[in-house]
């Protein structure tokens, strides 16, 4: 069960927004973007606010990669795998997240949920190639040495 | 508030002469790679020496006594390798810094920005040439600079400084001195195509919209630049939204639309941040909503986050996807001029595309014909990068050729690097190569050697890339982006994929390229959109010039560029190795033996290539072989 405060924002994003079935996609991202997922209880209660049948919002909330219903880490980490990140080998940074953090491709979080690690197929930052980001901060230049790094690093800030 | 055209002027004047107030302006670029080196903290390290600084102000007050510095954030300069890129403009010249440093800040700003001297040491250099102007630069120097001129000149979030640059002056030409057909007569006339990458006539998709019956139109622009290896459309967004914005409401003056939706990129956070603080300065100024200048035209606009679905830049999906729906294409006709968002008549085009309206309204068509090539008139704004010596965003006339933007522009190859091929068009394009250099490039040259101009993604490849494994690389991402709806994609792309995997995994026979191509041939004929249809091109583009690779690949076990790790063979330098016994040890399949202090050896039929011992030789005696 989720807690009221839930509920409440998810209100006042659904006012900002407009109780209609185009204000769906904005106000699953406006909920992401506080909650860094998409509760399921809350996509139900969305869905019957602004007038859109559970199931189709269900459809919606699935097609697009960007929405998650598991819950992430404090830092997202998105691994840039573009064609220009690509031919600078990203492969061996993403490898290098995984390794560090003891992560899979299955297991996306780390257990203490302060790390997650995904790939992003294009960050538009490709003259800084292999790059990555941390909650939308782009890393540039990239290397396995550096990822060992980072990773410390956003360690000690917690 | 601006009530009219004559506002409008004064309000330009008045812009333009705040602007040239200033004794000095110091810009720091803003795009998506030099924020991500630092320029942000640049931007601000400056702006706390000009406040600790008596007598110098960052924001211009009329009868204040201090000197008037300029401060401004620019959309991209280009140059993205060397950033943060810095360029300070005093006493009308204007000098380039590269790879500016925070401990730089200090440096040039009492040196350049309160002195008049140069700081030689942040130069540009190359080939111990020392260059000073942007302009010098080859790099810029043989771009034409038509939808990025803004970029690195002025502030990207100010509408005062657009204004200053004469922003809207198309606006207000199309409003107050051209009927709408005069509008789409011109734009027909200029031979515009679309940038998105089908290059149809711009002027004949608005007029098709501007004849039907229904009266209520949209103007959708498609920003959901998702191309990998592609990033001019955002650095349109981010570093000119004005522009963007206002060529989109001369496409809503001309088809008689009240409203606009731009579709931006999930990856995209700054464009959007950019276009929502532009959309709202505009507002706040009467430049949109209603009655704008005081005439009848109403124009409102709005911005959609796409969520990550790559189909979504097709046109029919990104509709559904504004709608609020799943982002899938559906079967036309009817085309999106007929139905399209909202089952209305609706104008789509690309970012650049509208970005390249404002600059023909104002200069005429006659001038922008006499750009690029008679079939494909205009510039190409292309991203640059891969194996190449300046990686970054440039624009060429359109008919230029490989060489000269290879070469001229991007400073040829990397040092140790051999040129291969250029990918061009992203997952929808295909390869050129060495023979294509001296070819001129626009939308139907491209297409005769089975690629695309596309959005303009160009990703130099050398020797270290393996052309199987790209294809692979792109089948891999088209088959996670099908929608799932037609079965030609969403089966076809999925039987590509394990007929490639299984090619670099060293388990691919001969006639599986004859599949390849009756699939390939099948998909492009059969599926319903864009995306499916152009999805096998870069293994058609790869089969046809680099059969050699393919069969390598499949008889010899072989991969030149050693990057498929099933053809990889590792071996023990037997000079080198000590014999510390520490590979066997972290081998996980117990494929090295040896005898301790004697050199040790792997044995291939047992290796799985994992790379394990490699890594952790201390002696690096262990290699991959040719």
């Amino acid at each position: 069960m989720l807690d009221q405060s839930y509920y409440q924002k998810a209100d006042e994003i659904i006012a900002f927004y407009g109780k209609k079935p185009s204000s769906l996609i904005p106000v699953m991202q406006d909920i992401q973007g506080v909650y860094r997922y998409l509760p399921g209880e809350l996509l139900t209660y969305i869905a019957k606010e602004i007038g859109v049948k559970e199931a189709k919002a269900y459809s919606v909330a699935t097609f697009y990669e960007n929405f998650s219903f598991e819950q992430k880490g404090k830092y997202v980490i998105k691994v840039c795998d573009g064609t220009a990140c690509h031919v600078r080998k990203s492969a061996a940074i993403l490898d290098a997240f995984m390794k560090e953090l003891g992560l899979s491709d299955k297991k996306h979080t780390t257990d203490d949920m302060l790390f997650t690690v995904e790939t992003v197929s294009c960050l538009g930052a490709c003259g800084l190639a292999p790059t990555c980001t941390v909650n939308d901060e782009v890393h540039p230049n990239m290397t396995p040495e550096k990822v060992v790094g980072l990773i410390t690093e956003l360690r000690g800030e917690c | 508030m601006i009530h009219n055209r004559d506002e409008l002027k004064e309000c330009r004047q008045k812009a333009k002469a705040d602007m040239e107030t200033a004794a000095c302006r110091i810009l720091v670029c803003s795009g998506t790679g030099c924020i991500a080196t630092g320029s942000e903290k640049i931007y601000n390290r400056f702006l706390k020496l000009a406040n600790i600084t008596p007598g110098v102000s960052v924001i211009f007050a009329p009868h204040d006594e201090d000197t008037h510095i300029g401060l401004k954030k620019t959309g991209c300069q280009g140059f993205c390798e060397l950033g943060p890129l810095v360029r300070i403009t005093k006493n009308d010249e204007t000098v380039q810094y590269v790879k500016v440093q925070l401990d730089d800040c200090q440096e040039l700003f009492e040196r350049a920005v309160l002195g008049d001297e140069v700081v030689e040491r942040l130069l540009y250099r190359k080939e111990k040439k020392v260059y000073r102007h942007p302009k010098e630069i080859p790099f810029i120097a043989k771009q034409t600079r038509i939808v990025l001129e803004n970029c690195g000149r002025f502030d990207a979030e100010s509408i005062d400084e657009y204004m200053a640059s004469g922003g809207f002056s198309a606006l207000e030409k199309v409003m107050f001195e051209m009927t709408s057909e005069e509008v789409i007569e011109e734009i027909d006339k200029s031979g515009l195509r679309g940038r998105g990458g089908g290059g149809f006539p711009t002027g004949r998709k608005w007029k098709q919209v501007a004849h039907q019956k229904e009266k209520v139109r949209y103007v959708v622009c498609n920003g959901d630049e998702g191309d990998p290896g592609a990033f001019m459309d955002g650095s349109v967004m981010e570093g000119d939204p004005y522009k963007l914005l206002e060529g989109m409401m001369i496409a809503g003056y001309a088809v008689g639309a009240a409203n606009g939706y731009i579709y931006v990129r999930a990856e995209y956070p700054m464009s959007v941040s950019r276009l929502r603080h532009a959309i709202a300065e505009m507002e706040n100024r009467n430049l949109l909503g209603d009655n704008i200048l005081g005439t009848d035209f109403c124009f409102h606009m709005h911005i959609n986050r796409g969520a990550g679905a790559f189909v979504c830049g097709e046109g029919s999906a990104l509709t559904a996807s504004i709608e609020g729906k799943r982002g899938m294409p559906r079967v036309k006709p009817p085309r999106t001029v007929e139905k399209g968002l909202w089952e209305k008549p609706t104008v789509l085009n690309n970012v650049e595309t509208f970005a390249n309206v404002p600059k023909i309204i104002l200069q005429g068509a006659d001038w922008y014909r006499s750009i690029g090539t008679a079939g494909s008139p205009g510039t190409k704004t292309f991203s640059l990068t891969g194996a190449i010596e300046n990686t970054g965003l440039i624009e060429v006339p359109m008919g230029s050729t490989l060489r000269e933007i290879i070469y001229d522009i991007g400073g040829g190859l990397k040092e140790g690097s051999q040129f291969k091929a250029v990918q061009i068009g992203g997952p929808s394009g295909g390869c050129l190569t060495e023979k294509h250099l001296d070819e001129p490039l626009d939308f139907d040259s491209v297409k005769k050697f089975d690629a695309i101009v596309g959005s303009g993604g160009m990703v130099v490849m050398d020797q270290h890339t393996c052309m199987v494994e790209v294809a692979r690389f792109f089948m891999s991402f088209t088959q996670r982006e099908s929608c799932g709806k037609c079965v030609p994609c969403r089966e076809g792309t999925k039987r590509m994929l394990e007929i490639l995997e299984k090619i670099v995994e060293g388990r691919g026979e001969e006639e599986d390229l004859d599949r390849l191509e009756e699939l390939a041939a099948m998909i492009r004929s059969m599926a319903l959109c864009g995306l499916g249809k152009s999805a096998p091109l870069p293994v058609i583009s790869t089969l046809k010039l680099f059969r050699n690779e393919y069969l390598e690949h499949i008889n010899e076990h072989k991969c030149a560029a050693k990057v498929c790790q099933a053809m990889r063979k590792y071996v023990i330098n037997p000079e080198f190795c000590k014999g510390c016994s520490k590979c066997a040890k972290n081998c996980p399949v117990g494929a090295i033996s040896g005898k301790v202090k004697y050199p040790f050896h792997i044995d291939p039929n047992i290796c799985i290539k994992c790379g394990a011992c490699k890594e952790n030789c201390a002696f690096n005696a262990i290699y991959i072989e040719e």
